[in-house]
């Protein structure tokens, strides 16, 4: 029988720890497919984050360091110029990412750091069991935003792709989403873009991929996707925002 | 950096040319020997953030970094530097940070971590005075912070106090070699007048292979082992508790191993003073004059100040009659002292604080105090 898809070899047999119909294992595979497929497991060592995706080093095959909240672009850093012929990579959410760690993420990227980052924006924190994300879209319900974000006294969602794009030092940026296979498709090739950037050297590549969080949000899986497609994608709008590495985008 | 002689050997000269010879002695600022050193340690990575007064400590990796192929990076924060040390030490590198007290304040985030990954590292802390912003002058107030309170958590790192610039350098090499070996964070706790004055100073030539193999570093596996992974959590609380003890049964080894102070003229002293750093250098100058006096006074110098040197007070507190704690602070290593001497005699304190420096004649005067009419 022929195979037609199988796990990537690049990660491990563990059982994901994520909730049913999250997006996170889907992500996951985009980033081992794109490892694998760039044949770079063995150079390769990701730095995981706080949040949902906090085990992620037990998923992934290469070398792994776990930070603290937020400070993966950091501890990148250092794993990066210590190593700078390996692959370094990051896989971080919204609050990690876009709230305690905003000023490692933008001086990573001003920097012009040759590392992946991979940020899974997903409009909530999960793991703390639903709270308002820096990314939390207006009028949204959260645990902390029981009436809905009220923008006059919680402020209004970071946009990291359009930020991190007026940079000098970014190479590349781009929001891609995994709320459907054309989508998925789209993902996949971005992640991979992001990672051979780094192996030609062309410096800061991050791709935004909006995700889904049904636990959290309250909607069955397929409800999820919906949300995502009709209020996050029109907030977040999908595309390439930053190219400068003469690719063939 | 001034030297001695125009042209000094293997250093930076002043206009950042690397001249190319071996140890010699050479007038140095202590922030800056503190550099020098840590490179010839094999330190190669170097991640910090402008402070007062460890200032030169920056300012040296950054002109001599580039001239050798190491990495000078200014972080955004405290935080994103000891960070970025935590990546390194995960590449198996010696790497370093360096800071003053509210500096640290912010890397004890990131210094919990690395001691939770077992990983080595070398920290300088060049204190100042606190609490808050404080000031800028030369403090010993981090001593709790240093000794017991490095970030959340049941851990230890080494710290170390110098009390001359040449004492700064070989303490250096010392760290980073204790902290390979242990797995651990070291610190050198220094202050700003160590840090700020000039002395005399050789760098001992290391051997070639003084770096130990360190098979848990994240390197890329290359596909010929396991993946290694750096890691602090462990949501199992037997599994974490197993791993905190582990850590515990090393901290025992080195309390056994490697406490270092020095003694002087603690043999037949009455009372002995006890005191660490900088400061213990007005004290010596302080016991000398009460000896002079006929005053039977010695001192012990903690130069680790964990693991504290507890058995060299144990045994003094067989003979002397009293201790003396003298420190920059409102009276913080006297915790430790009082710990070791056990109720055995009595133990007194004296400090300045706010970033003044106790003199000679201010400690003397509480030497007389104690030792009442002895003269």
């Amino acid at each position: 029988m022929a195979i037609v898809f199988q796990k990537p070899k690049t990660l491990t047999d563990a059982t994901l720890h994520y909730c049913p119909g999250c997006t996170h294992g889907i992500i996951h595979t985009l980033v081992a497919q794109a490892i694998e497929e760039l044949g770079i497991e063995g150079k390769t060592i990701g730095v995981a984050p706080v949040g949902c995706a906090v085990m992620a080093y037990n998923y992934f095959t290469c070398d792994m360091v776990e930070a603290a909240h937020g400070r993966a672009p950091a501890v990148a850093t250092g794993l990066k110029r210590a190593l700078p012929d390996n692959i370094v990579f990051t896989y971080q959410g919204d609050g990690d990412l876009a709230a305690i760690g905003t000023a490692e993420t933008v001086h990573s990227a001003t920097r012009g750091e040759n590392i992946t980052v991979i940020f899974v924006n997903n409009a909530i924190y999960g793991m703390t069991g639903g709270q308002m994300a820096p990314t939390s879209l207006p009028g949204q319900i959260t645990q902390t935003t029981p009436y809905g974000r009220d923008t006059a006294t919680a402020g209004y969602p970071v946009r990291i792709c359009e930020m991190l794009s007026t940079l000098d030092g970014v190479a590349y940026a781009e929001r891609v989403s995994v709320d459907s296979v054309p989508n998925i498709r789209k993902a996949r090739a971005a992640i991979k873009k992001a990672f051979e950037n780094q192996v030609n050297k062309k410096g800061f590549s991050i791709v935004e991929v909006l995700s889904s969080c049904p636990t959290n949000w309250g909607l069955t899986p397929v409800e999820a996707l919906d949300w995502l497609r009709e209020n996050m994608i029109p907030y977040y709008p999908l595309g390439v925002y930053k190219d400068k590495t003469g690719g063939d985008k | 950096m001034r030297h001695v002689r125009d042209h000094v050997p293997g250093l930076c000269n002043s206009s950042g040319k690397v001249v190319n010879i071996l140890a010699e002695r050479v007038l140095m600022k202590g922030n800056e020997a503190l550099a020098e050193a840590a490179i010839k340690s094999g330190c190669r990575h170097f991640f910090g953030y402008p402070i007062t007064p460890q200032t030169e400590v920056a300012a040296y990796m950054a002109k001599r970094m580039p001239k050798i192929g190491g990495t000078y990076l200014q972080a955004e924060s405290e935080i994103a530097a000891i960070n970025m040390v935590l990546g390194a030490a995960s590449a198996g590198v010696r790497a370093m940070t360096s800071s003053s007290s509210p500096g640290i304040s912010l890397k004890t985030e990131g210094i919990s971590y690395i001691a939770g990954s077992d990983l080595p590292c070398l920290i300088i802390n060049v204190q100042r005075g606190g609490p808050g912003l404080g000031g800028i002058q030369p403090s010993q107030a981090d001593y709790w912070q240093a000794t017991r309170a490095t970030g959340h958590g049941d851990f230890h790192i080494l710290v170390f106090a110098p009390s001359t610039i040449q004492e700064m350098v070989d303490l250096v090499y010392t760290a980073y070699d204790k902290a390979d070996e242990y797995r651990m964070p070291a610190m050198i706790l220094a202050d700003g007048m160590l840090g700020q004055m000039m002395e005399p100073v050789e760098f001992p030539e290391r051997e070639a292979d003084h770096l130990i193999e360190k098979p848990w570093a994240t390197t890329g596996h290359q596909n010929k082992r396991p993946h290694n992974i750096v890691n602090s959590l462990y949501l199992d609380p037997n599994e974490l508790e197993q791993k905190v003890r582990e850590r515990f049964q090393r901290y025992e080894i080195i309390k056994e191993k490697e406490p270092m102070a020095e003694e002087y003229l603690v043999e037949d002293a009455q009372i002995v003073l006890v005191s660490f750093g900088a400061t213990s250098r007005i004290v010596k100058s302080a016991v000398n004059t009460a000896r002079s006096m006929g005053i039977k006074a010695g001192m012990i110098r903690p130069i680790t100040l964990w693991p504290f040197p507890e058995k060299v007070i144990q045994k003094a507190a067989e003979t002397a009659s009293s201790f003396l704690s003298v420190e920059m602070n409102m009276g913080q290593m006297v915790d430790d002292v009082r710990l070791a001497v056990n109720g055995k005699k009595p133990v007194y304190f004296f400090g300045r604080t706010g970033g003044i420096i106790p003199s000679p004649a201010e400690v003397l005067a509480q030497i007389q105090k104690i030792m009442g009419g002895a003269k």
